[in-house]
């Protein structure tokens, strides 16, 4: 009598059982996860992936984008007539800074030459519309429609008419990432327009407020005051509006104040922003003498001795 | 005959009825429209109402059309889904990975409920896929988010009657005049 076959007819064979498929998808997922996360060597992949992808994502929507046009051309004459009304207001509002900017300038230009100082930033900045925000609850991101084509780079500063808004983190050939200032991984310097005390804004994600960390309850700093960034990272030009501050708390039993700001850009609001060239490079760090760094490590060690 | 009652009514197909099988590039087409709702702009109370569409799409296929759409098309999605949102590499690939082993679980006997009762048992499969996700990004140091992020598989799970009886309507056969 010849045995039963264990294994089931071939036209039976579906492949792999899911079981054995998803731990190896699965392994292939974790896998990616920690190189990506460890070691950011993907992203070339992400890159040559996005070239595929994004004129296909552009293609599709392209019908939306269409209909919202539409929408817009439709858009009735007493919403306009009200725009027109406020941007007016806004003008006059605007023009005393706008005459008094054209003699600062040359002010400016004059004493310049006279410190034969280097402009701070470079010439050029793009407009970009915001195409989508990302989906991601755990990060705050936009994506933008202009890239390395454009001459985009990352690190640039975002910025719309009200305020500081991001950062751009990362640049494909025709869209890049903006991280905006309410994200978890962002922090921008910043000074007290008033005062002119120093700190750094980070961001507390979504639907938090962004904070300013580690500053001593002691600093002069107030409800309602403005905070422009203070240029020292080389990041983000000195002089730019980015919060408010809303609220601050001064618990003796606390090393640190809590200070909470809104930003005055409009994050979540805006779809017309303005990329700015990075500023021009920052002197190198001086190198340390040797000898001090050798010092140093010395008396390191020689006080863990002692203790 | 007339015409309509060669078109099949636009309603819940029956347990009973047996489905042509899925178009290839029907399912393709659902898959992209799927991206296409899931990368549209969005901020404020529709952002953190928005649910998955790709992994709602994506379950519906796992379970409608195995043969098709499985756990490596789910990791390649997940995957395109990751360069999309600008996530970690492998963040969402991981989590429909599971979400296709879900289906593959519930595909034989999730049929047979009536729609509201499917809708449930999804809510409970995109509940363990936002708890995966979130578990990935609590390890790579993110700090923890607001309750709203429960709020998206709810609102996937109330959308599933609804994508159901889209996506089935193309394979009902139709109505002959016998029944």
């Amino acid at each position: 009598m010849r045995p039963i076959p264990a294994e089931p007819p071939p036209f039976f064979h579906r492949g792999p059982s899911p079981l054995a498929r998803v731990a190896f998808f699965g392994f292939l997922s974790i896998v990616l996860l920690f190189v990506d996360a460890r070691f950011r060597y993907l992203e070339d992949v992400r890159q040559a992936a996005g070239v595929v992808l994004f004129p296909l994502q552009r293609l599709v929507h392209m019908p939306a984008e269409a209909i919202a046009s539409l929408a817009a051309y439709f858009a009735s004459k007493r919403d306009l007539a009200r725009e027109n009304e406020r941007l007016k207001a806004e003008l006059i509002e605007l023009s005393p800074v706008a005459q008094g900017y054209a003699q600062a300038r040359d002010e400016n230009a004059r004493l310049k030459t006279l410190l034969e100082l280097k402009s701070r930033y470079a010439e050029g900045s793009a407009v970009v519309q915001v195409l989508y925000s990302g989906r991601d609850p755990f990060a705050q991101k936009l994506f933008v429609s202009r890239g390395s084509e454009s001459g985009l780079v990352p690190g640039s500063a975002v910025i719309d008419e009200r305020g500081v808004v991001g950062q751009v983190t990362r640049v494909h050939p025709t869209m890049s990432e903006v991280t905006l200032v309410t994200d978890t991984d962002h922090a921008i310097p910043v000074k007290v327009e008033r005062s002119g005390a120093r700190s750094v804004l980070y961001g507390s994600g979504t639907g938090r407020a962004p904070e300013l960390r580690f500053t001593s309850p002691t600093a002069d700093i107030r409800v309602g005051d403005r905070l422009v960034t203070s240029g020292l990272d080389g990041t983000y030009p000195p002089g730019l509006a980015v919060a408010q501050v809303t609220s601050v708390e001064r618990d003796t039993g606390q090393v640190f104040a809590r200070i909470e700001c809104a930003p005055l850009g409009g994050v979540d609001r805006s779809e017309a922003l303005l990329v700015l060239a990075p500023p021009a490079a920052l002197p190198p760090r001086p190198e340390e003498p040797a000898d001090a760094e050798a010092a140093r490590k010395g008396g390191r060690a020689k006080a863990r001795r002692g203790g | 005959m007339r015409l309509a009652s060669r078109v099949p009514s636009f309603a819940p197909a029956r347990p009973e009825e047996i489905l042509k099988p899925a178009r290839p590039w029907f399912v393709v087409l659902t898959l992209a429209l799927a991206f296409l709702a899931n990368t549209l702009p969005a901020s404020g109370i529709v952002l953190a109402l928005k649910p998955d569409f790709v992994a709602l799409t994506l379950l519906y296929w796992c379970i409608q059309a195995p043969r098709y759409v499985g756990v490596g098309v789910a990791w390649g999605v997940g995957l395109v889904m990751d360069v999309v949102d600008a996530t970690l590499f492998g963040q969402h690939a991981l989590a429909y990975v599971v979400l296709a082993y879900g289906a593959e679980f519930f595909r034989r006997r999730v049929l047979r409920f009536p729609l509201w009762q499917q809708a449930v048992q999804v809510a409970l499969l995109l509940a363990a896929c936002a708890a995966l996700v979130l578990a990935v990004r609590m390890i790579g140091g993110a700090p923890l988010p607001r309750w709203t992020y429960a709020v998206p598989p709810i609102v996937g799970a109330l959308l599933w009657p609804a994508l159901t009886v889209l996506l089935q309507w193309p394979q009902r056969p139709a109505r002959s005049s016998a029944l």
